[in-house]
């Protein structure tokens, strides 16, 4: 307990101090890219509390939804149709690994091309790029149900339905959330990536038309954000997933005691 | 209840089971013996359907519900102990209530009527194993197969659970197939044993147990006929013409 609050106090305080030394550092500066930190605190608090919510977080925030949400919906399906059918999975691996090895930005010119600079091509993108490690996952995740518990729902009869829904589903979802949980940094990434190339807002926009006006705490202030905004859905993300996988930390535990 | 008619069963060139036939009769507890690595398990597999047999026959008249051996890999870690039982019910389109009132019967039946709402988890194996128990007898099979299923429990639990699998029998009276590696064990539980030799396997004896009920893990065991018997079974799996090297 106590190495437990010991280690609380650390996780708060050490960023802290390192804000007080940023703080200190930059006091007074007079460099044009390092604005003082107090400085870009009050470019944030005049920025995004909440002038430009609407303008600019609100509409990154949908596509990054949307991008996420379609990717996981859509590599979940897929992965256990895949995950299910060896020859499926075999005569789809190729194309997997081929799809998923082209890096997601040199898709942007042809999503521009084919459905224009809109929230379309961004969404789309998004979802490509997050869809590879929640659908390779899930297959694996899929493929490698124990046995025993396959063999269990056979011998009890389990419908079709329930043996998807409520035995490979379950059985899988530890390794669909790391899946989920690394799908959720790329989508920032592409986020703020395809806002840069063709948008009229966002965040990642904000933060190149900042930079390219001279407005250097604009700019500091849009990073500061990107990143309070990642580790935000990286915490909300781990309080989900402990509580759906609420059983697997407790079996892993007690499989280890 | 159960013929068993020149089952066989290989994967490629190996062959698991060479020529094994037996029958159980309904009400019987039928204990399946033989050396590790003989093919038990895969003979239950065919049994219950999980496996097809190479050749030959099973016929089983009713349902059956099988236990596994590996107990914690067999539940549903993301169920509870009710749910786990529960899950196999829910194709029977039972009235809420009467499935409700069966698990919670079931689970009394094995004594852990005060765990429902934990994880199987959370309890000793000994437990686990008697939820497996629990749940093969919710779903009302006539006939009972049980995989070595307390290969890997404590001894002091092991006995309670062989009693546990004789009181089963009694208050359910359902036919039991139990399959273990253990001479003792198939003497204290069975009517009949059925003696497997070495891989491929086929059966050596069919042998009757006279030991009466009810039995105690004491007593019955201080019995000259116990003693008789466990002899008998080892010597019969331990026949030097089953010793592969000089066969």
């Amino acid at each position: 307990m106590r190495s437990r609050a010991l280690a609380t106090t650390l996780e708060i305080t050490v960023p802290v101090l390192l804000l007080v030394l940023w703080g200190l550092l930059s006091a007074g500066s007079d460099t044009y890219y390092f604005p003082p930190l107090t400085d870009i605190l009050r470019t944030f608090m005049d920025t995004w509390v909440f002038e430009r919510v609407r303008s600019d977080v609100l509409p990154s925030l949908t596509r990054l939804a949307l991008g996420y949400g379609i990717a996981c919906s859509v590599a979940v399906a897929a992965g256990l149709a895949l995950g299910l059918s060896t020859p499926l999975r075999r005569a789809t691996d190729p194309i997997v690994q081929f799809l998923r090895a082209i890096p997601p930005p040199a898709l942007l010119p042809f999503g521009i091309l084919v459905l224009g600079v809109g929230n379309a091509m961004k969404i789309f993108i998004i979802a490509f790029v997050c869809l590879w490690p929640v659908l390779l996952n899930t297959i694996d995740g899929v493929a490698g149900v124990d046995p025993t518990l396959r063999e269990t729902a056979r011998v009890y009869e389990i419908g079709p339905v329930d043996r998807v829904l409520r035995v490979t589903l379950p059985a899988a979802a530890p390794q669909i959330f790391a899946g989920m949980r690394t799908a959720l940094s790329l989508a920032l990434i592409l986020m703020v990536i395809s806002e840069m190339v063709a948008s009229t807002n966002g965040i990642g926009y904000f933060v190149l038309q900042a930079q390219r006006s001279f407005a250097i705490p604009e700019m500091w202030s849009g990073i500061l954000l990107l990143g309070i905004l990642g580790y935000v859905l990286n915490a909300l993300f781990l309080l989900v997933e402990r509580r759906v996988l609420r059983w697997h930390r407790g079996s892993r535990a007690s499989a280890l005691s | 209840m159960l013929h068993v008619e020149h089952l066989k069963k290989s994967y490629g060139e190996t062959e698991a089971i060479g020529d094994v036939s037996f029958d159980v009769q309904a009400g019987e507890l039928v204990c399946v013996v033989g050396p590790s690595g003989c093919g038990k398990t895969t003979l239950l597999k065919c049994i219950s359907g999980l496996l097809e047999p190479t050749a030959g026959t099973v016929r089983v008249d009713g349902n059956l519900a099988l236990v596994f051996q590996e107990y914690s890999r067999s539940l549903f870690p993301w169920m509870t102990v009710r749910q786990n039982v529960a899950f196999p019910l829910r194709r029977k389109h039972m009235d809420k209530r009467e499935a409700r009132a069966l698990v919670e019967q079931s689970l009394a039946s094995v004594g852990l009527e005060h765990t429902l709402n934990r994880y199987p988890w959370q309890l000793s194996g000994g437990m686990q194993q008697r939820v497996a128990i629990a749940r093969a007898l919710a779903f009302k099979p006539q006939i009972l197969l049980m995989d070595e299923p307390f290969a890997s429990v404590d001894a002091q639990t092991r006995a309670d659970l062989e009693d546990l699998v004789l009181d089963v029998r009694r208050d359910y009276e359902v036919t039991i197939v139990f399959v273990t590696h253990d001479i003792d064990e198939s003497v204290y539980l069975s009517d009949r044993i059925v003696v497997l030799g070495p891989s491929p396997t086929s059966v050596q004896e069919v042998l009757d147990v006279p030991l009466g009920q009810p039995r105690d893990q004491v007593q019955t065991k201080e019995r000259p006929e116990f003693t008789q018997l466990r002899a008998h079974v080892w010597r019969s799996i331990k026949r030097p013409d089953n010793d592969p090297v000089a066969a």
